[in-house]
């Protein structure tokens, strides 16, 4: 009601602001709602020449089916494993690095080491993933080399179930810890300078402000990414893990996501309205992992994202 | 006190070399593996395939280079991604003002309510199946437009654009301007876009790197090859191996022996020529990009 109201207010008063609103209105409308009404196969045994609003319902059948099927233990277990070791892992790195670079005095050193460990961001995960593979070959790669020169045995690392997650993780981390260290050093650039002056005079040493003035400084930006983190704990990129995987290694590197395109697109007969109950299954988790870490985060450290 | 003094200096030396060590070690592990790679890249194949190559080129020469460059379907792929990344990013920055200037006006009462609708699609969204059908739907499967349209825009940038707007625009400009009789649009065209330079690289560079590296969206939506954008051929390169024949074959009988040692070569060259356009850039936007994520930090 308020809003029709203040649609007419704009109606007479900003014409022009709506005008340049009609495009991406529309955009989103189409784009990213109808494939929200579009979930709706998800509760439907969906048929192409039947259409979304046709095609018989069948209630949680296809929610059941999921959760019922071998795969989903096994999905929902990788998804959880590589995601939190990802975090767990990759989340202390980026304020240690942004902690040390904001301490240093050496400008062009400082300058020299942030440009460098930026460039990764900026590898597809296409070539990315080759890099990878082409590290870990036994046969022609640095590893293989590397423990040839002390005569041991190689092994195929990326055919072992068991270092998947490692060898995504330290990847992961090679590639985008860098780049996050840069909305901790916009942080850190904020915490006011008398701080730092106050604490020297009291006879602080520079690691001693790292623990008393730094980090405190820091800690509702660590918190505010804490919590977008683990609100999209179930959603790990698809196309990394996607193209590290093989035959080998599938039992510990089929996800929530590369299991639903598996079984909604790439076979020649798709099942799309089980695939879609998957992924509403996943996204609804989703939202309410981040909303819970929120208000969690709320009382506990005063600080949440909305 | 001169006791204390001097304990603290010492502790403080102990910190700043360790510091150091520590910026050492992560500057030496990023760029090491690259350094491996653009110096395999220049190397003798068979000097690659035996672990002779560990900082410097082994026995210089192009033969990587000469092979990626002979394959048509790397000159197609190449094409292709950049067609796709130039009008995707234009159609980006369009749609991304479009949104974020009425969204950034105090006077504009229904801001809240579109704000809304476009947040709400960042927690929650219907997903890959019924984006596919809905891609499907409107015939789009095939065409550069099932890569440009569904990815016309992101609402996170369209938020840091909006943000930039409300810091450096204010309101009693467009008041002055409103006095002349200039209206919302003519302000956006006249004053608000030669203002906004920095943000607009920003947006060009955030939406041109995804475009660029756009692989999942690709893979769905084109079948056709002659459609498909370089991503997607150097996967059937590096990752299943599928080479042309007639890459390896204008190379003498004596390389035969080096073939295996070419292919693991081609990889490497191929690893840098994909990256090329990247590098370039990238020196000279690193500024702007850290930029990008400050002012999106502004509103955390």
């Amino acid at each position: 009601m308020r809003f029709v109201k203040s649609l007419q207010y704009d109606i007479r008063n900003n014409k022009q602001l709506l005008i340049l609103l009609i495009l991406p209105v529309l955009w989103v409308l189409i784009f990213k709602y109808q494939p929200m009404y579009g979930l709706l196969i998800a509760f439907k045994d969906f048929k192409a020449h039947l259409g979304i609003l046709h095609s018989p319902w069948v209630g949680l059948k296809h929610f059941k089916a999921f959760i019922n099927s071998y795969m989903f233990a096994r999905v929902i277990k990788n998804t959880l494993i590589i995601s939190i070791q990802s975090l767990i892992c990759g989340f202390p790195i980026p304020i240690l690095l942004a902690l040390a670079l904001n301490a240093t005095k050496n400008k062009p050193w400082k300058k020299l080491v942030q440009f460098t460990i930026y460039a990764p961001y900026f590898i597809s995960t296409v070539v990315m993933v080759s890099i990878i593979i082409q590290f870990l070959s036994p046969s022609v790669g640095a590893y293989g080399h590397f423990v040839k020169l002390f005569n041991l045995e190689t092994k195929v690392l990326m055919g072992i179930p068991k270092y998947f997650s490692t060898i995504y993780t330290v990847s992961g981390i090679w590639q985008y810890a860098g780049y996050s260290t840069i909305i901790y050093l916009a942080a850190l650039a904020g915490v006011d300078p008398t701080l730092h002056e106050v604490a020297t005079i009291d006879g602080a040493n520079r690691f001693k402000r790292i623990l008393h003035v730094d980090i405190p400084g820091i800690t509702p930006t660590m918190v505010t990414l804490l919590i977008l983190s683990v609100g999209q704990l179930l959603q790990i990129g698809f196309e990394k893990i996607f193209l590290m995987q093989n035959p080998l290694n599938m039992i510990s590197s089929e996800i929530i996501s590369t299991y639903l395109y598996r079984v909604g697109l790439k076979t020649g007969l798709p099942k799309f309205s089980y695939a879609a109950a998957i992924g509403f299954l996943n996204s609804i988790v989703n939202v309410a992992l981040l909303v819970s870490v929120n208000m969690a985060s709320k009382k506990v450290f005063k600080t949440s994202i909305w | 006190m001169k006791n204390v003094k001097m304990r603290s200096t010492l502790s403080d030396k102990f910190f700043y070399t360790f510091n150091f060590l520590f910026l050492l070690l992560a500057f030496v592990g990023v760029i090491y593996p690259l350094i491996f790679i653009l110096s395999a890249s220049f190397s003798e194949p068979t000097a690659v395939s035996s672990g002779k190559v560990w900082l410097f080129p082994v026995k210089f020469n192009l033969r990587g280079y000469e092979a990626v460059f002979n394959d048509s379907k790397i000159w197609r792929g190449y094409y292709n991604s950049i067609v796709n990344t130039f009008f995707g990013t234009l159609i980006n920055i369009a749609l991304t003002i479009l949104a974020a200037y009425p969204l950034s006006k105090k006077s504009f009462r229904s801001k809240k309510y579109f704000m809304f609708l476009f947040i709400f699609t960042m927690i929650f969204n219907g997903g890959l199946i019924p984006t596919y059908l809905l891609v499907n739907q409107l015939n789009l499967i095939n065409t550069r437009w099932a890569l440009w349209l569904p990815n016309a825009m992101s609402v996170y940038n369209m938020i840091i654009t909006c943000t930039f707007f409300k810091h450096t625009i204010g309101e009693e400009l467009f008041e002055a301007a409103q006095m002349d009789g200039c209206g919302d649009i003519y302000f956006l065209m006249k004053i608000v876009l030669p203002l906004s330079h920095a943000i607009i690289a920003v947006n060009a560079l955030l939406y041109s790197v995804g475009h660029w590296n756009m692989f999942f969206d690709a893979m769905i939506y084109i079948q056709d090859v002659t459609l498909r954008p370089l991503q997607i051929v150097i996967r059937g390169i590096l990752l299943q191996s599928q080479f042309d024949a007639s890459m390896t074959s204008n190379v003498n009988v004596e390389a035969l022996a080096a073939q295996e040692g070419l292919a693991e070569l081609l990889k490497y060259s191929l690893i840098i020529v994909a990256s090329i356009p990247m590098l370039l850039i990238y020196p000279f936007v690193q500024k702007h990009f850290v930029k990008g994520v400050m002012v999106g930090a502004i509103k955390g």
